[in-house]
């Protein structure tokens, strides 16, 4: 009896022991929880989404408005692209400007595509204008890609869908903000494109550094150039100023700025998409040049 | 029905916000001359090409200016005389010109004629023309004009070029030295001396409305204020004042001058109006107030004191008061200038055993050293408020010893700083106004 007592303690003791020592929690020190920090989530968007002034929201309403019509075409080539077309795109090697102009442009001044694209079109035209082939070459394509081959009818429904969806977004957000802008930019020169131009401006224009900085010290210079950069044509914007008594320093001002237009030409213009800045203006400001 | 695609691009807009600061490239083509005009000046003057002369100091002025880089005249393709008629813009084109001056030199019943023209090579037009006629001697004169002329035209500021510099001539070792008033035009031509050297003389200056002169000269060891009429040469003593007199100055009408007399060991600021002779204190202050400098436009006047401890600028409405502290920096600021833009002051500041000729705003901000050395002070605006010109004494050799003391012009960059050319040593420098208007 006194026997089995000892084994059942030893053996108990033992049990607990091992308890013990196989629950680390209980050697675990407490963990150094850094103090609270409180999060508020707050609606950024007034912050952000700052709406334009009122002169400011109707001019880029209505570059908004372009900018819509140019999506519309897009979706029409995008939604409905013959499957043909569509493989030879991926062959050729074309930057984002160039699909925009071959997306949205049918103008001569669009980049001209490789032989085999074209003879690819022609192709899909001929297709339009023989059902019989058409079929055929229908027959040649998988199902889901026949889904996607949307005739002419189909595409004006999509049109008028894409107007209907995008009414609706431009009638949701109303108020256009500085945010929504960014889209609207694409239309103009890409950075790039604007940085090449002013970089080669920069080195053009000495300016004359007897002018009184604290003026009106911005000349805005209309050109129209032609394909290769070369300017065509110059027009200072504000010309009356130019004989205007006690204005001498606008006249020199606008001259220097002259002066660098034709020194720096050919301008580093973009090489495609002639239409979009065969008229350019430059602002030429000096006030931050003398404020020095 | 066919719906033909129509689309309108908005303009697009570039900010040009930055530009280079090169000098800009011109061409000075010699002024072409007859050569029965060129005999008869050379008969008169002395100078073989009287032409040739006129374009060098139209060129030089240009380019002294550090605003223009006059191209090398053998570079030239056109000859003098065709020019002046009808560039041929793509030669000077060619040669990287942006603007060009051609011009004609007639002998005319006894005078001078010259007829220039200024000439934008990218625009291919002319964008002046004008003709001078004086008697033979002002030749050096036209040159000059011609070279405000073109500045104006080309940078929208008066130029500076068509004017006399007055400054101490100094010569002899530092203890007995000799000085003598001496005026010459910009260019350090025509150099001349006004007084003969048997009394000292010290900080002369212009009169911004005309050729007349203000200085200090030694009178049985007292210092007395004079004025000195340039074209005419007479002299007078403005007045024997009590104590010592220090930095006269003219006010901007010409009418006042403006100074600081020394009395039981402080120093104020007074005027005194050269029609009547009355004199008024400006400040009453136990301090040492010194070097006024009286605005542009005459409400304020700028000068120096002691009265925060150590010597700073101050500013104070002419009559006194409003009296106001604008400089903060370190170290020891004196002989404030005011520009003749009324844009900023000029000063000098002694730090750590340097000086430096700087400026500031009239508020004190923005405060520019132009240029350091160890020893260089009193600062003078050009007429158009673009250049400083002022004195500065170097050691003679490297071991240091000896001294020299010579006028140095700067320009507002800092950067386009020159030593202006005197006979003898100099000091004491102050620019006139223009000479043409």
């Amino acid at each position: 009896m006194n026997r089995s007592l000892i084994i059942s303690s030893v053996l108990h003791g033992a049990l607990i022991l091992i308890t013990a020592m196989s629950l680390p929690f209980l050697a675990k020190k407490p963990l150094d929880i850094p103090p609270i920090v409180s999060v508020e989530l707050i609606q950024i968007a007034e912050k952000t989404n700052i709406p334009f002034a009122p002169k400011a929201k109707k001019i880029i309403e209505e570059k908004k408005k372009k900018k819509l019509k140019e999506k519309e075409k897009k979706l029409v080539s995008e939604q409905a692209p013959p499957k043909k077309v569509k493989k030879t795109k991926t062959k050729t090697v074309v930057s984002l400007d160039e699909k925009k102009e071959k997306i949205d442009n049918q103008t001569p001044e669009a980049v001209p595509l490789p032989d085999k694209t074209v003879k690819k079109i022609e192709t899909k035209k001929e297709n339009k204008q023989n059902p019989d082939k058409l079929d055929q070459e229908v027959k040649q394509v998988s199902e889901f890609e026949k889904k996607e081959f949307v005739d002419l009818d189909n595409i004006a429904k999509l049109i008028d869908k894409a107007k209907e969806d995008t009414a609706e977004v431009v009638k949701k957000n109303n108020d256009i903000t500085q945010d929504q802008d960014k889209n609207i930019v694409t239309s103009g020169l890409t950075l790039s494109e604007e940085d090449a131009l002013k970089a080669q401006i920069f080195g053009c224009w000495s300016i004359p550094l007897g002018l009184p900085y604290n003026e009106d010290l911005l000349v805005r210079i209309k050109l129209m150039l032609e394909p290769d950069g070369s300017v065509a044509k110059t027009e200072i914007l504000d010309h009356a100023r130019m004989n205007k008594p006690g204005q001498g320093f606008y006249k020199v001002l606008a001259e220097s700025a002259l002066r660098a237009v034709k020194l720096c030409q050919p301008l580093r213009v973009p090489t495609t998409g002639y239409e979009r800045w065969k008229e350019l203006q430059l602002n030429f400001d000096a006030r931050e040049m003398l404020e020095g | 029905m066919i719906v033909i695609p129509f689309k309108a691009f908005a303009l697009i807009e570039v900010d040009i916000t930055r530009g280079n600061l090169n000098p800009l490239p011109l061409a000075v083509s010699p002024l072409s001359i007859d050569e029965q005009s060129r005999k008869s000046f050379e008969n008169i003057l002395k100078e073989q090409n009287i032409g040739s002369e006129i374009s060098t100091i139209v060129e030089n002025n240009l380019r002294t200016s550090g605003l223009f880089n006059p191209i090398s005249k053998d570079a030239f393709l056109q000859a003098p005389d065709i020019a002046n008629l009808k560039p041929r813009f793509e030669d000077w084109n060619l040669i990287k010109a942006q603007a060009l001056i051609t011009g004609k030199v007639t002998y005319v019943d006894e005078k001078l004629r010259v007829e220039f023209r200024l000439w934008d090579v990218l625009a291919a037009k002319e964008m002046m023309a004008l003709a001078f006629t004086t008697v033979p001697n002002n030749w050096r004169r036209v040159g000059h004009i011609i070279s405000d002329k073109v500045y104006e035209r080309l940078t929208g500021e008066k130029g500076y070029f068509d004017t006399r510099i007055i400054y101490v001539a100094e010569e002899g070792p530092k203890t007995q030295r000799k000085k003598r008033l001496a005026i010459m035009d910009q260019d350090g031509a025509n150099n001349k001396f006004l007084t003969l050297g048997n009394e000292l003389v010290l900080t002369p200056r212009f009169n911004p409305t005309s050729q007349m002169v203000t200085y200090l000269s030694y009178f049985k060891n007292l210092p007395r204020v004079y004025l000195l009429d340039i074209e005419t040469g007479t002299q007078e003593v403005v007045g024997d004042f009590p104590g010592m007199t220090f930095a006269p100055r003219f006010s901007p009408d010409g009418k006042k001058i403006i100074m600081s007399f020394a009395k039981d060991g402080k120093s104020d600021i007074y005027t005194m109006d050269l029609e009547n002779r009355l004199v008024e204190r400006i400040t009453n202050h136990p301090s040492i107030d010194t070097s006024p400098s009286y605005s542009p436009n005459g409400k304020f006047i700028a000068f120096n004191s002691d009265r925060s401890g150590y010597q700073q600028i101050y500013i104070m409405r002419s009559d006194g008061s409003d009296v106001k502290r604008i400089s903060f920096g370190n170290g020891i600021y004196g002989t404030p200038v005011w520009s003749p833009r009324g844009d900023l002051i000029a000063f000098t500041k002694l730090h750590k055993g340097k000086f430096y000729i700087g400026v500031m705003r009239t508020d004190g901000k923005g405060e520019r050293l132009l240029t350091e050395n160890y020893y260089q002070e009193a600062p003078s605006w050009s007429p158009n408020g673009r250049v400083l010109i002022f004195y500065r004494e170097t050691k003679t050799n490297a071991k240091g010893e000896g001294f020299s003391a010579k006028l140095w012009s700067i320009d507002l960059t800092g950067y386009n700083e020159r030593l202006v050319e005197t006979q003898t040593d100099a000091s004491d420098p102050s620019w006139s106004s223009l000479l043409s208007n």
